[in-house]
């Protein structure tokens, strides 16, 4: 697909995306996508490095989460492509899932199993050991609340839980969509520290999000700059 | 490997602490069988006769009660999505769940086909074929079971559509499952029966997941 020399803004600068696909990291070139048979986006092209945050904003319905689903491989673009450290995504599918953490609007968890045991069961899925169950459960401060079922669980502390997945098992890659809804103020900061945690070790991020999330040197992806436009 | 084992546990684990999807599975199987006699008559040669044929077509039906939820919930929880996630790939995940299904439902309706075939008067030769026949066969229901499950996923009266779409495919189960018994009643050897039912087993162990997860990985995107 031919470039169409979009610009995106960085951290309030407008930078240009290179014209080649980058080595290192995570990048999109010219996607576009299809939901319901209605174009959300089209020509968006991103590119992210070890390290790096990604904020997608923009007005409902402009493709902030459909654009997370592009990049997780659930819902495949109809135009462009993803490529990790220069490889495209293509190639390989199931190794990209091996390098993800999802967390969507869902928390995904049963009503009759305990915190613990869900947090355990989402880290058994990707290699995480007990202790690294325990470390997530304190890390967002769930300990307490381990032996309860879910369906005790406020809205807040299932969002808490959902969000240990994240450190219970690692991978470079985080996508999170509007991650700080239902959060208190002190959550919201250990969700901010775990992600800080995270990039310092070269981890990237992508997180759409309405609410002002403040992330240090993060890129800004504005969604509504990328609507189709109208068939001339 | 680690991952199959853990989708199995956790799947077992919701079985048995919501307990009631397996327990009606089995209650429907027991009654609808008790239902037999009521509706054809006391008499014990004509209850001998059907026995076999009776427990097999409950049996279908009662597998297929529980069917439309084997991902459904998962489904709407998003634990769908994220388990499509996980390095576990797609057809591996349907296997698990298959067994996890099988274990719970399958399995009981195995154990219980004895006892309801005493009530119906089958001929002692009959037991011992209709336990293997039925082990052989019910694995094939939950897998071909899951492909339906999975091309109902999210739509309206999925139940409903789910039976018109599994039923048809559940037939050679049923002729061979019923003939074997058939056969050990009457003196015939009954090798070729649980051969077939065999065979059926192994094409759907590979063929079955492959097409819930192309099933599934549409009704994601």
């Amino acid at each position: 697909m031919v470039s169409q020399g979009r610009a995106w803004h960085h951290a309030g600068r407008v930078a240009q995306i290179p014209e080649s696909i980058p080595s290192t990291g995570f990048s999109g070139r010219g996607l576009a996508c299809r939901r319901g048979g209605r174009l959300v986006f089209e020509g968006l092209d991103f590119a992210l490095d070890p390290g790096g945050a990604l904020l997608l904003t923009g007005p409902n319905g402009s493709g902030k989460s459909s654009l997370l689903r592009v990049m997780a491989g659930l819902t495949p673009p109809v135009a462009g492509g993803l490529a990790w450290n220069g490889e495209s995504l293509h190639e390989d599918p199931a190794a990209h899932r091996t390098r993800l953490h999802f967390v969507g609007h869902l928390d995904a968890l049963k009503p009759v199993l305990t915190a613990g045991e869900s947090l355990a069961f989402w880290a058994a899925m990707r290699g995480g050991d007990h202790g690294a169950v325990q470390r997530a459960l304190a890390r967002f401060h769930l300990e307490a609340l381990a032996d309860l079922p879910c369906r005790f669980l406020s809205a807040g502390q299932r969002r808490r839980l959902a969000l240990a997945r994240l450190v219970a098992s690692a991978a470079p890659l985080w996508l999170l969509d509007e991650p700080s809804t239902g959060l208190d103020e002190a959550s919201t900061a250990d969700l901010l520290a775990a992600i800080a945690e995270h990039r310092r070790g070269g981890g990237m991020i992508v997180a759409a999000t309405h609410l002002d999330l403040p992330l240090e040197r993060a890129a800004l992806l504005a969604l509504q700059d990328f609507a189709p436009r109208r068939a001339a | 490997m680690s991952a199959f084992l853990a989708v199995v546990q956790r799947d077992l684990r919701l079985a048995l602490r919501q307990g009631s999807d397996a327990a009606l599975v089995l209650a429907f199987f027991v009654l609808a069988v008790v239902l037999f006699p009521f509706g054809v008559g006391p008499e014990p040669q004509l209850l001998a006769r059907i026995a076999a044929g009776v427990v097999w077509v409950t049996a279908l039906l009662a597998a297929l009660l529980s069917l439309d939820r084997l991902f459904q919930l998962d489904y709407e929880d998003g634990s769908l999505e994220m388990l499509a996630l996980t390095p576990l790939s797609l057809p591996f995940l349907v296997l698990a769940k298959c067994l996890a299904h099988w274990l719970t439902t399958g399995l009981p309706l195995v154990l219980a086909a004895p006892a309801l075939a005493a009530l119906l008067n089958l001929q002692a030769e009959g037991y011992f074929p209709l336990l293997l026949a039925m082990g052989l066969g019910t694995p094939s229901l939950s897998l071909v079971g899951a492909v339906g499950a999975a091309l109902t996923l999210g739509a309206r009266r999925a139940g409903v559509l789910l039976s018109l779409l599994v039923l048809p495919l559940y037939i050679p189960v049923l002729i061979f499952g019923v003939a074997s018994v058939d056969q050990a009643v009457a003196g015939l050897a009954i090798l070729p029966h649980l051969s077939i039912l065999a065979a059926f087993l192994l094409a759907a162990l590979p063929l079955a997941p492959l097409a819930a997860a192309a099933a599934l990985r549409s009704a994601l995107e």
